[in-house]
């Protein structure tokens, strides 16, 4: 007989905590998808998507009321659109776009992600033309997301990438002005990507996977901050492992989830992400736990170390909950989507530099971040250098997702609305890095690449 | 397979009996019950069979639910699973 102390435990996680399965995500390949004709490729990719995915909202949201746990979003991830065969121009690719977002729509999901490239060693010729029609094609879509992996602990940092991101970012911004720049909050710069995050922007289907594939991301920064509350004035020791059977317990569901979602839909089982990843929502903050581990704001001194501690007690936690987990695993960060993070930044407290030094520790990077429209090109590709090298140094994880808030200056803020929130406009050193950033080529591998 | 109904809120005359009514009505048999009442605060935590229900699971979570809106009552209907796999290991 289950007790009647843990049913309202969990009870109290959902109605009270904010706990919910952040999004189940089905992988789909379309290597399948090549043609020599723009529009043959389009319908094959319409095809496919709604052909696999056609039942995935319907399955997950009844999963969702059948176990009374609620699950935000349902979402799709593809190939990279750069590795289908077949020549295309970047007009061409914009219309695959728009094709990826009808097929969105169709399927009533939230988000779909795959428009991206992997060029973390060299460019070829269609990575090229569709990072160059990343402007475009976020501007005309609502629903696709972009990804550019341009740097890996094995390959080192593609410049040549990092200088034409910085390029691709500022027009995506200048495209999208009449709505907040929102195109860069759908637009990911990767170091280290890994092929089967559920989380968007950056879900993409790796080469690597199966034809078809379910990825969940779990959540509940809201039950990590309750359980610390409730833990009282502990010692580390202590906070770890209270933070560790919250991630145990969280973890859980996800794969509980998981399993069901993939058994329902006859598509094989990926990955758990172990994220905790925040909403706007009140008490559904990173920056709260951290605050609620003794620290007076999000920012001050200490921060790092909080941080540290909470990313690690996750992963140990949620590990032996699921058969396997991947993705990003570990503490979101990104300021819009986070109520403290935001009052952080509005109250001075949180700068740049110290969610740069934040990422050094948990996944993902510089997420979410406003920063003024005038911003320098070649600030944006130091900015984007300085926090990929922090994870081929590091061999792990991180990304950068920039908004140069056209028009708009420090102190200012844009509104995206839903899940991702809104961003004050944070100041950033103007000093220029423009002569490092033009040497091109590529910085290479760390030593410790070298395994073998 | 079973399902974990549970009733949170001010208390009231007649709530387990409507629940009950619910689950007689829609075939769910009761296995478990227990309550309690902290000064005017109800909570119940019911757990039925559902392996003979005479309508579709979510449509009985959606009636349980509707009932609670109705007396002001958080009601929900969850899958045992979600707390096996949740406390168990």
């Amino acid at each position: 007989m289950i007790n009647t102390k843990d049913i309202l435990e969990t009870i109290n996680m959902v109605k009270e905590e904010n706990l919910d399965i952040r999004t189940v995500t089905m992988g789909i390949s379309l290597l399948d998808c090549a043609s020599d004709s723009p529009k043959t490729a389009c319908d094959k990719i319409y095809g496919k998507i709604t052909g696999k995915a056609g039942k995935l909202v319907q399955t997950v949201e009844q999963i969702e009321k059948e176990y009374g746990i609620p699950i935000i979003n349902k979402r799709v991830s593809l190939t990279p659109i750069s590795l289908l065969g077949g020549y295309y121009s970047e007009e061409d690719y914009v219309k695959i776009a728009e094709t990826l977002d009808r097929a969105a729509d169709a399927l009533g999901i939230n988000f779909i992600g795959g428009y991206g490239a992997l060029v973390q060693k060299g460019f070829t010729g269609a990575d090229e033309r569709l990072i160059n029609s990343i402007p475009e094609a976020l501007a005309t879509t609502g629903k696709v997301c972009s990804s550019v992996n341009v740097a890996s602990t094995k390959a080192g940092i593609d410049m040549d990438a990092v200088a034409l991101m910085g390029k691709i970012i500022k027009k995506t911004a200048y495209l999208t002005r009449d709505k907040d720049c929102i195109g860069c909050a759908k637009l990911v710069v990767f170091a280290n990507v890994p092929e089967d995050n559920p989380f968007m922007a950056g879900a993409f289907h790796g080469t690597g996977e199966a034809e078809c594939v379910i990825n969940v991301g779990v959540s509940g920064p809201g039950v990590v901050a309750s359980a610390i509350a409730r833990a009282g004035d502990c010692d580390f020791s202590e906070l770890a492992e209270v933070i560790k059977r919250t991630s145990f317990k969280i973890t859980r569901m996800g794969q509980l989830v998981a399993r069901e979602a993939s058994k329902r839909l006859g598509v094989p089982f990926g990955i758990v992400d172990l994220s905790l990843a925040p909403t706007p929502a009140v008490g559904d903050s990173v920056a709260r736990i951290l605050e609620g581990m003794g620290l007076e704001i999000c920012g001050a001194c200490g921060t790092t170390a909080a941080l540290a501690l909470l990313n690690d007690a996750v992963k140990k936690g949620g590990v032996m909950a699921s058969s396997h987990v991947g993705g990003l695993s570990g503490a979101f960060i990104p300021v819009s989507e986070d109520a403290g993070m935001i009052e952080a930044v509005s109250k001075g407290a949180l700068t740049i530099e110290k969610l740069e030094a934040m990422t050094a520790v948990c996944s993902v990077g510089l997420d979410m971040i406003a920063i003024p429209g005038d911003t320098d090109e070649s600030v944006i590709c130091g900015l984007i250098a300085d926090e990929i090298s922090i994870g081929v140094a590091n061999t792990k994880t991180t990304a950068v997702r920039v908004i140069p808030a056209y028009g708009k200056k420090a102190g200012d803020s844009v509104t995206f609305g839903g899940l991702l929130g809104e961003a004050p406009v944070m100041k950033i050193s103007t000093l220029s890095p423009a002569k490092f950033i033009a040497r091109g080529g590529r910085i290479p591998a760390p030593i410790h690449s070298l395994k073998n | 397979m079973k399902a974990v109904i549970t009733v949170v809120g001010r208390d009231s005359v007649g709530i387990i009996a409507k629940v009950s009514a619910i689950c007689a009505e829609k075939n769910a048999n009761i296995v478990d019950i227990s309550q309690s009442v902290m000064k005017e605060y109800f909570a119940m935590i019911m757990v039925a069979d559902i392996d003979m229900l005479s309508i579709p699971f979510t449509e009985f979570v959606d009636l349980l639910a509707g009932f609670g809106k109705e007396r002001g009552l958080d009601c929900r209907v969850m899958h045992e699973d979600v707390f096996n796999s949740m406390h168990r290991i």
